[in-house]
């Protein structure tokens, strides 16, 4: 009985820390920067901004409305992702640039989001606040299909591509002349990367930093191979989040906070604590 | 002829370098032949990186062509043209934790892109690759924990794993010194004897070139200025000419070949 309405909030909190970590992997490696993920990126915003116009548009988390959101939150994410892209000088990345960017582009869409919200009658937006700090709710099982199926998909772009994004650690040249068409595995693995985080943001909110604990924590245990990183961050990703969720829901019983919340309380200390020891050299 | 250009042209689109004259390369013919050290020397700018990008396909040419073992190289894939020519790159990016195994198992990927992990072949291979670049003792290492030498040496390794014809080294005593410069060099000519390898070889060290090169091709300004051994090209006319500034050139007491000096502008009044 409690399992049975238990589950699917389970199978949400599961997929949506599964996809977010993957994400984190793929952002990392297609930037060759190892603090890159959603949130800190602005993708999450992007999507975010998607899923706000849609929400305003009246589509709900019906099979159909949850399509449409999950499409526009795809949309904001590729926006974003290329706005992020543009802004820092497209050749090469460096780490600060690329930081700095995402922080433009996310603090753009959280204004904008706010603009829509401030404009849109709030009824329509019922949820809107509950849902943009992070929060599993119950899905409809359709809708909950349709989030594993995005999430397969996304996983399955990333991880059959993950030899060759071990070569493109290399760099682009050096992937290239190994025999990696670099372009197009860019293109595949930015896809991947930018439908799941989309898919996040669509079912369960824009819930940041699961892509930055998750991953490192992992490759301290298993080393960078992504072969064997993008699996484990999966299935890490899932637990990490499960965990959250199940602090979110008992820290202030009976009454519930957002995942969202204690994923940043973790994320925001372990961001600082990683750029202070571990990359104080790429600053 | 391993590699071979025929008249090759190229020049980077006008928007991108942001310099005074755009860089253009025109005219470039010259081969590297079967078990051949071809070494490639020149100015800054004369288009030692550029030639590198274009003879492994990541630049095209936009005149004349390049023949891999015969075949226009335009016409093979990557992955085909990566188990003929491997690259050693000037330096491995930062924060580069696989470990001298894993990236050197990295060279195996063109010999089998649709596999997903490397086989027992594979794994012999690439074993075989760092016990000729005496790097076996490091596989499990990091290589961000390595010396210069060393991590030299895992990259060279994972050249070799691509069981190339020809192998295309820039700039690979840049960061060494003396002694790693010394070994750097005898296991090139020890990889070329042994394992019948060609080797181009670009490089700013001219002493190095003309010791360890068969043959030298002297490039200024994206035009090949002359090709032919050693004692031809390190002339010290014509380096004077090319690189603008006045050299001695003497022989080497040991291996009589050239040596190059610079003459520093004010060496005179001391």
């Amino acid at each position: 009985m409690t399992l049975s309405i238990r589950l699917p909030r389970i199978a949400a909190a599961a997929l949506a820390g599964g996809a977010l970590a993957v994400a984190g992997v793929a952002f990392q490696a297609l930037t060759r920067n190892p603090l890159a993920e959603p949130s800190v990126l602005g993708v999450s915003g992007g999507a975010a901004f998607g899923v706000v116009i849609g929400q305003s548009l009246g589509l709900g988390l019906g099979l159909l409305g949850a399509a449409g959101l999950t499409a526009l939150a795809f949309a904001g994410a590729v926006v974003a992702a290329a706005a992020v892209y543009l802004i820092a000088g497209a050749g090469r990345l460096s780490v600060q640039t690329l930081l700095l960017a995402g922080v433009i582009v996310g603090l753009f869409f959280a204004s904008a989001i706010t603009l829509v919200i401030s404009v849109v009658d709030v009824n329509r937006l019922g949820g809107v606040i509950y849902w943009l700090l992070g929060n599993l709710g119950t899905l409809p099982p359709a809708s909950l299909g349709l989030f594993a199926l995005c999430a397969a998909a996304g996983l399955w772009l990333v991880l059959a591509r993950a030899r060759e994004l071990n070569l493109l650690a290399l760099g682009e040249e050096a992937a290239q002349q190994l025999g990696v068409d670099a372009e197009r595995l860019k293109l595949r693995i930015f896809a991947g990367a930018a439908l799941l985080t989309a898919s996040v943001v669509a079912f369960a909110g824009p819930i940041g930093f699961v892509g930055l604990i998750v991953p490192h924590a992992l490759r301290m245990l298993l080393g960078p191979d992504n072969r064997r990183l993008v699996p484990a961050a999966f299935v890490g990703g899932a637990i990490f989040l499960l965990a959250a969720d199940t602090v979110a829901r008992s820290i202030v019983a009976p009454a519930e906070l957002s995942v969202g919340v204690i994923t940043a309380f973790c994320g925001a200390p372990f961001f600082v604590w990683l750029l202070r020891t571990r990359y104080r050299a790429l600053l | 002829m391993i590699v071979e250009a025929r008249g090759v042209g190229f020049a980077y689109p006008p928007s991108r370098p942001r310099r005074a004259s755009p860089f253009r390369l025109a005219d470039l013919t010259f081969g590297v032949a079967p078990g051949e050290i071809l070494g490639v020397i020149g100015p800054n700018s004369a288009g030692k990186t550029t030639l590198i990008r274009l003879l492994t396909r990541v630049l095209e040419p936009a005149a004349g062509e390049i023949l891999l073992e015969g075949r226009p190289l335009g016409r093979l894939d990557r992955a085909e043209v990566a188990r003929r020519v491997a690259v050693v790159p000037q330096g491995l990016p930062p924060q580069f934790p696989f470990s001298v195994e894993e990236l050197v198992l990295m060279g195996r990927f063109p010999h089998a892109p649709a596999r997903y992990f490397e086989d027992a072949a594979d794994r012999r291979i690439a074993r075989g690759a760092m016990e000729a670049t005496g790097v076996a003792e490091l596989a499990a290492l990091p290589l961000d924990g390595l010396g210069g030498g060393e991590r030299q040496r895992a990259v060279l390794a994972r050249a070799l794993a691509q069981e190339p014809r020809l192998l295309v080294l820039d700039e690979p005593t840049a960061h060494l010194d003396l002694r790693h410069q010394a070994e750097a060099a005898a296991l090139l000519r020890r990889l070329n004897r042994e394992r019948g390898v060609s080797i181009l070889l670009v490089s700013h060290d001219l002493n190095l070139a003309g010791e360890v090169c068969d043959r030298l091709l002297l490039l200024a300004a994206g035009r090949p200025v002359r090709i032919g051994p050693p004692e031809d090209v390190l002339d010290a006319a014509l380096l004077e000419a090319v690189y603008g500034c006045e050299v001695h050139v003497d022989k080497s007491a040991a291996s009589r070949r050239p040596v190059v000096q610079v003459v520093w502008p004010d060496a005179r009044r001391r």
